[in-house]
């Protein structure tokens, strides 16, 4: 064979991907004027080397899901953020913007997470920590002051309360002239790594299911350009899985929803192309850069092969990439920004769309400004300096990176089997098999560190006395009482008679077999509140007790 | 009688943190080394796991908190125990938890704080000691 193929690919991907988005710069060139190759690839284009790895842009996608990569366009740099109250994070925001950050990526406090508001009995002290405090519509209104939806994307941290969290944004946006077709970003939405991994679940799965599904198809019809979800390994790989695990349970999950999905009479490929993956990348350079080829593969052929889907764009994994929080030590800190620094190199040679990079002060306390902006010149240097950005896939064809993107797939695709043959993942969940399985190999890594058999530069070995630790970001104490204040104010202004309305149709439509999204987004523009939203919810569906 | 309790312990999740892979860590280290241990799970209150802690008959409850709210939960364990006349169960507590706050949450009834980073010896060796009487 010839290189007829890659001719083929450069008229019919190439060709037509940079006529509609031109490279970011006319010609790449290396220090010394010599041209950088935009796709190196064998002399012998053959059999193998098409169904494995391909051409980038094209099916099975090893290389990446577009044909120029960041030759076309660079990641987005995505740092996420929030804490305390709403105006406090609309200020990062604004900030992060200013310094060059290209979205924008919210984190919510636990109470927002878990569906309560911030003066239930539960959220004590929990207000305002991890995230902002949302409790209605109100606090929406003031994190996105300012900010213009039609330009900005926005990715939320939120699951299992995520269609109240989208309704309460796609308000905001309307409010600002912003129609739900121009509105670009990503809801979490994944709530089946909830119970595995990350704990915020509030109601049992089936019912999560349905609330999942309910905003793809609203979503599909109201808001084209949101993906509706972001199937997540990064917390299960947090909670101490291997690199394959990762890859296993997170494409088991997003098996999970498809089918969900399909079942509720959706068209694969109205749908598939508006689900987005989100992946942890860790110390092991070389270990991740295949992780994330493999995983890109081994989804592509899932979605042909095992659900039919006919448009490419269906069997695209887009992801967006966190460097592992689990590596950063409290010890030495600023060894963390060389940690940082190889797993962002990791994601962005595995070719991620998006990326957030941790900052060094995180195993103490939340991130400084300062340490914020380090994280994110980290991404900068990576773009500008390092000359990565100017090649697609360069690591594609060496002999050790293509057995282990091999290696990784066949055993996902092992573990995978073993959940369907368990029954599923539901099943596996409830009956705690995935969990087991984390849980082991989180054991195992620690004990190795305890023996000594794996290094922690500065923890294990290496180490130094140090002095008091220099203290890190306080979340303002009264940040509690001020959010509790602002709630009590809200419902004595709002329209009680009409929340009562809103809630009550939405506990009707609940209990029918209805989209609920309408109904929320009715409750949400009376200022109904997050808790009492999620009450009608408990209420109709039940509440999951881990 | 002997001058050392039986090394019975509760992990306990208080609060709605849900990283409990350190606390399921330190619950299987501790039963390696001869302890009997019970983990509550994630998403306790207070007051639940001061249930437990008397209903398990352990001498020591340890908790783990990484989401910031330790200053607030801690001490409201501590006190749940006393509410409930079980002020001799001592209380351990780790997680992420800034330097300047261990005198505070000392001065609150906390026996020993527990950073990251900590050997897993040291974390075994403080479960012994507070089991001693």
């Amino acid at each position: 064979m010839t290189n007829k193929e890659f001719q083929d690919w450069q008229e019919k991907e190439l060709d037509k991907s940079i006529s509609r988005f031109p490279e970011r710069k006319e010609q790449f060139l290396n220090h010394g004027a010599d041209e950088i190759n935009r796709l190196a690839i064998p002399a012998k284009v053959d059999k193998k080397y098409l169904e494995d790895i391909g051409f980038p842009g094209k099916f099975p996608f090893t290389r990446g899901v577009q044909p120029t990569m960041y030759r076309g366009r660079l990641w987005t740099m995505r740092q996420y953020a929030g804490f305390s109250s709403a105006a406090e994070s609309n200020k990062r925001y604004r900030y992060l913007l200013e310094q060059g950050t290209s979205g924008l990526s919210v984190a919510f406090d636990l109470p927002t997470q878990i569906g309560y508001d911030s003066d239930n009995p539960l959220s004590m002290g929990e207000v305002g920590k991890v995230g902002v405090a949302i409790d209605s519509l109100a606090d929406m209104e003031v994190l996105f002051e300012q900010i213009p939806l039609d330009k900005v994307s926005t990715s939320m941290t939120i699951n299992s309360p995520a269609a109240v969290l989208l309704a309460m944004y796609m308000v905001v946006a309307e409010k600002q002239g912003v129609s739900s077709t121009q509105v670009q970003g990503t809801i979490q939405n994944d709530v089946l790594k909830e119970y595995v991994a990350r704990g915020t679940y509030i109601f049992p799965p089936q019912p999560s299911l349905r609330l999942i599904t309910n905003i793809f198809q609203w979503c599909s019809e109201n808001a084209p350009s949101f993906n509706t979800i972001s199937i997540s390994g990064y917390h299960i790989r947090e909670a101490g899985s291997t690199a394959v695990q990762e890859v296993a349970f997170t494409l088991a999950n997003a098996c999970t929803y498809v089918e969900t999905a399909l079942e509720a009479g959706l068209e694969i490929d109205v749908f598939a192309k508006r689900l987005a993956f989100f992946f942890n990348s860790s110390s092991d350079l070389l270990e991740e850069i295949a992780k994330f080829r493999a995983a890109r593969r081994l989804w592509a052929r899932l979605m042909k092969e095992r659900f039919g889907a006919k448009n490419p764009a269906s069997m695209m994994l887009r992801f967006h990439t966190q460097t592992a929080g689990n590596t950063l030590t409290a010890q030495q800190i600023d060894n963390n920004i060389v940690r940082v620094t190889i797993q962002a190199m990791a994601a962005v040679l595995g070719g991620t769309q998006s990326l957030h990079t941790n900052s060094k002060d995180e195993a103490l306390s939340l991130p400084t400004e300062e340490s914020v902006r380090t994280a994110l010149r980290t991404q900068q240097i990576i773009a500008h300096e390092s000359g990565v950005a100017n090649t697609v896939d360069p690591f594609a064809g060496s002999y050790y990176m293509e057995e282990l993107t091999d290696k990784i797939e066949e055993g996902a695709k092992k573990i995978m089997a073993e959940v369907d043959q368990a029954g599923g993942v539901v099943a596996c969940i409830e009956n705690g098999f995935i969990q087991r399985q984390i849980e082991n190999s989180a054991y195992d890594y620690q004990q190795e560190i305890e023996k000594g058999e794996r290094v922690i530069v500065g923890v294990n070995k290496f180490t130094v006395e140090e002095e008091g630790k220099q203290p890190g970001l306080r979340g303002d104490p009264g940040v509690e009482d001020a959010q509790v204040q602002r709630l009590l104010e809200l419902k004595k202004r709002r329209n009680n008679e009409k929340v009562k309305e809103t809630l009550t149709s939405l506990e009707i439509a609940a209990n029918r077999e209805e989209n609920l999204m309408p109904y929320i987004s009715d409750a949400v523009r009376e200022y109904a509140t997050l808790g009492e939203i999620c009450n009608v919810l408990r209420k109709v569906f039940g509440e999951y007790r881990g | 009688m002997s001058d050392v309790r039986k090394m019975r312990v509760l992990i306990a999740k208080p609060g709605l943190d849900g990283h409990d892979r350190g606390a399921k860590f330190i619950a299987r280290a501790l039963r390696d080394h001869g302890f009997e241990v019970v983990y509550t799970g994630i998403r306790r209150t207070p007051e639940e796991i001061a249930a437990a802690a008397i209903q398990e008959d352990v001498a020591v409850v340890g908790l783990s908190s990484l989401s910031g709210a330790h200053l607030r939960l801690f001490p409201a364990v501590v006190e749940a125990l006393r509410k409930a006349d079980a002020a001799d169960i001592r209380v351990i507590g780790g997680g992420v938890i800034p330097d300047e706050d261990i005198p505070i949450l000392k001065d609150a009834g906390i026996k020993e704080i527990l950073t990251p980073g900590t050997p897993v010896d040291q974390i075994i060796k403080a479960f012994e000691d507070a089991c001693e009487r």
